[in-house]
């Protein structure tokens, strides 16, 4: 619902006091009336007007005066000052102090009615502005980042520090750890905040599709670059640029990236024109990149310009004491967003849930909650409601890189490391196997 | 129980069926018997010979205070040109949720714009102006709806854009407030 904008008239005329009162009373204004300058500030001590008319000439304190000290109870105030024509230099030194807009006496119905439009429009805009402001600001509390453990502690004391500077910024963690809530936490916590932070995903696109996605393209740059398209640096200006998967990027895009990180200038695919664009960058990645720089796969210039600050998100079960705090907290997600009640859960599902492994991390229990909410009575959580069967024992947990290595080498083995036959096994054609193989470091053993 | 009856007053010259038509459209839009009556005043002390206007004010105040004991609801329909002391000009006048309201149909005939004559024009338009005014004295305010009766308007082409009539929403404020009298 629009909010009812309240309008203090202030005038020595009576009939004038009168007139508008009755005028903006039947447009459904909220309206007061003071007979002088002096009444008028004592009504605003009390309580705050949307908009004040006043007359630029009243006896004892003039308009300008009264303007002044309004200005100084509410700097945001709309003042609109009531002239006869003989005044209007005045009205003029009013503008110059602040005053919304003038208007001379008498006024045309029509003058009255579009001022105090646009003047009520300028409200919106500002009390809209000052929501949107206090949203962003409240991302400061980062209340989203859920823990009270030791581990999380640290990592939100980084966050803070790490914020109000400038420098690059690689958050490493296992999947599912919330990598992205960190960026969004250093970004939102800093000076950029009020600017964009645009996130790329490096690993679901490929190298053609990464380059025009970071440098945008020019119209007919390639086939179906039907117009012209700012890239995501273009777009971060100001802001921060959270690029995710950075180890999945070709060498091509790790030197191109390097140009761009240090000249923050770059141009579009099919481009001539230099863009300079200034944005922060934070990566993430669930890979070892100094492994990476170690065998080669990922350039070294690349990885110390980006890994100015590290930043590492410890997996749930190393911070298991922020399950119960997490559950409570995406059971309250949830159930709101599902528009039910308030679900709790029972003591014997929670300690199972405090024992397990969650290889996916806070992501796994998340979607636990979300699905236990949606599949169990909708008064408390079980044991039975929760997808916990498939454990396995922690001793035996391999990564999806682990379980491609063996297979990979155990299928090689068995065709005497011949590539043709083994690809075709694999159902891979041979460079993917030969990329395997040099990824997992694979050696044929001496005869 | 005395009958809630609606009174025309009419200041000047109209003619009878214009105004009989206009006291139709009332009736039809309000529900209310309406009343005509035809009454002599004396304009030159409401006259601000240096505006060339009548105080619109001064005028709603006198037919108030002449008529509100004896009619549910009064309009004063005059052919000069009104004015209050803060706007250049102004159609009409009414007290919110009052009983008294007033209209001049000066401005709103289109030879005043360099247009032609259009007899059936202004009638459409003094039938909006004055319903507008009678829906303030029910309570009514400006409505956003620019086809509603109840749209404020500052010229002509406003009030042939709205309908004589109210919109749904002001209807059934209309009921609801009169419901409650």
């Amino acid at each position: 619902m629009n909010k009812v904008i309240s309008i203090l008239i202030v005038d020595d005329e009576a009939s004038v006091r009168e007139s508008l009162y009755s005028w903006f009373l039947e447009d459904g204004y909220l309206v007061e009336c003071a007979e002088n300058a002096k009444r008028a500030l004592e009504i605003l001590e009390n309580r705050s007007f949307d908009i004040v008319l006043a007359d630029i000439k009243m006896p004892g304190m003039d308009g300008l005066e009264m303007q002044r000290r309004i200005k100084s109870l509410n700097k945001d105030s709309v003042i609109i000052i009531m002239t006869a024509f003989a005044s209007v230099d005045t009205a003029v030194r009013a503008l110059k102090d602040g005053a919304y807009d003038y208007i001379t006496k008498p006024f045309d119905p029509d003058d009255l009615s579009h001022l105090i439009r646009n003047a009520t429009k300028q409200i919106s805009l500002q009390t809209e502005n000052k929501v949107l402001k206090d949203k962003i600001t409240n991302l400061e509390n980062v209340e989203d980042i859920i823990g009270n453990s030791a581990a999380i502690k640290k990592v939100l004391k980084e966050v803070e520090s790490v914020a109000q500077s400038n420098s690059s910024v690689i958050i490493t963690g296992e999947s599912g750890t919330g990598k992205e809530l960190i960026a969004r936490a250093i970004h939102s916590n800093s000076a950029r905040k009020y600017f964009p932070m645009v996130s790329v995903h490096c690993g679901a696109l490929t190298e053609t599709l990464l380059e025009s996605e970071l440098f945008g393209h020019e119209k007919g740059a390639f086939t179906g670059a039907m117009y012209n398209r700012k890239g995501r640096f273009e777009m971060a200006d100001g802001g921060t640029i959270f690029l995710d998967e950075i180890a999945t990027i070709s060498t091509k895009m790790q030197i191109e990236l390097l140009r761009v990180l240090e000249s923050k200038k770059f141009m579009r695919v099919g481009g001539n024109k230099e863009i300079s664009s200034d944005f922060r960058v934070i990566c993430a990645t669930n890979r070892d990149l100094k492994k990476m720089v170690d065998n080669g796969t990922f350039r070294e210039d690349l990885y110390y310009r980006l890994n100015v600050v590290n930043i590492v998100v410890p997996p749930l079960r190393e911070r298991t004491e922020d399950i119960s705090l997490l559950v409570d907290y995406f059971i309250r997600k949830y159930c709101t967003s599902m528009s039910r009640d308030i679900i709790s859960i029972d003591t014997a599902a929670l300690k199972r849930l405090e024992e397990f492994e969650f290889p996916g991390n806070v992501r796994e229990l998340e979607n636990m909650i979300e699905r236990a909410i949606v599949i169990g009575n909708g008064k408390e959580i079980h044991l039975k409601d929760l997808p916990l069967g498939k454990e396995i024992s922690g001793s035996s947990v391999e990564s999806l890189d682990d379980l491609e290595n063996k297979h990979v080498l155990q299928i090689l083995t068995k065709y005497g490391w011949n590539i043709t036959r083994a690809a075709k096994a694999l159902k891979v054609d041979r460079v993917t196997l030969y990329n395997k193989i040099k990824k997992h470091n694979l050696k044929q053993p001496s005869k | 129980m005395k009958t809630k009856i609606i009174t025309l007053i009419s200041y000047g010259h109209f003619e009878k069926e214009f105004l009989q038509e206009i006291a139709e459209s009332i009736e039809y839009e309000f529900n209310f018997p309406v009343k005509l009556l035809q009454r002599h005043i004396d304009l030159s002390t409401f006259y601000d010979p240096e505006r060339k206007q009548y105080d619109g004010n001064a005028l709603l105040m006198k037919i108030d205070s002449k008529f509100s004991s004896n009619s549910y609801k009064t309009v004063g329909l005059f052919r000069v040109d009104l004015y209050i002391p803060i706007l250049t000009y102004i159609y009409g006048q009414a007290y919110l949720n009052g009983q008294t309201a007033i209209a001049s149909l000066f401005r709103l005939k289109n030879e005043r714009y360099g247009m032609e004559v259009d007899e059936q024009l202004l009638l459409e338009r003094f039938k909006k102006e004055v319903i507008h005014e009678l829906g303030h004295t029910f309570g009514l305010r400006h409505c956003y709806l620019p086809t509603c009766v109840m749209v404020s308007s500052t010229y002509v082409e406003d009030i042939d854009q709205k309908e004589a009539s109210m919109c749904m929403k002001c209807r059934s404020t209309f009921e609801e407030l009169n419901s409650l009298k």
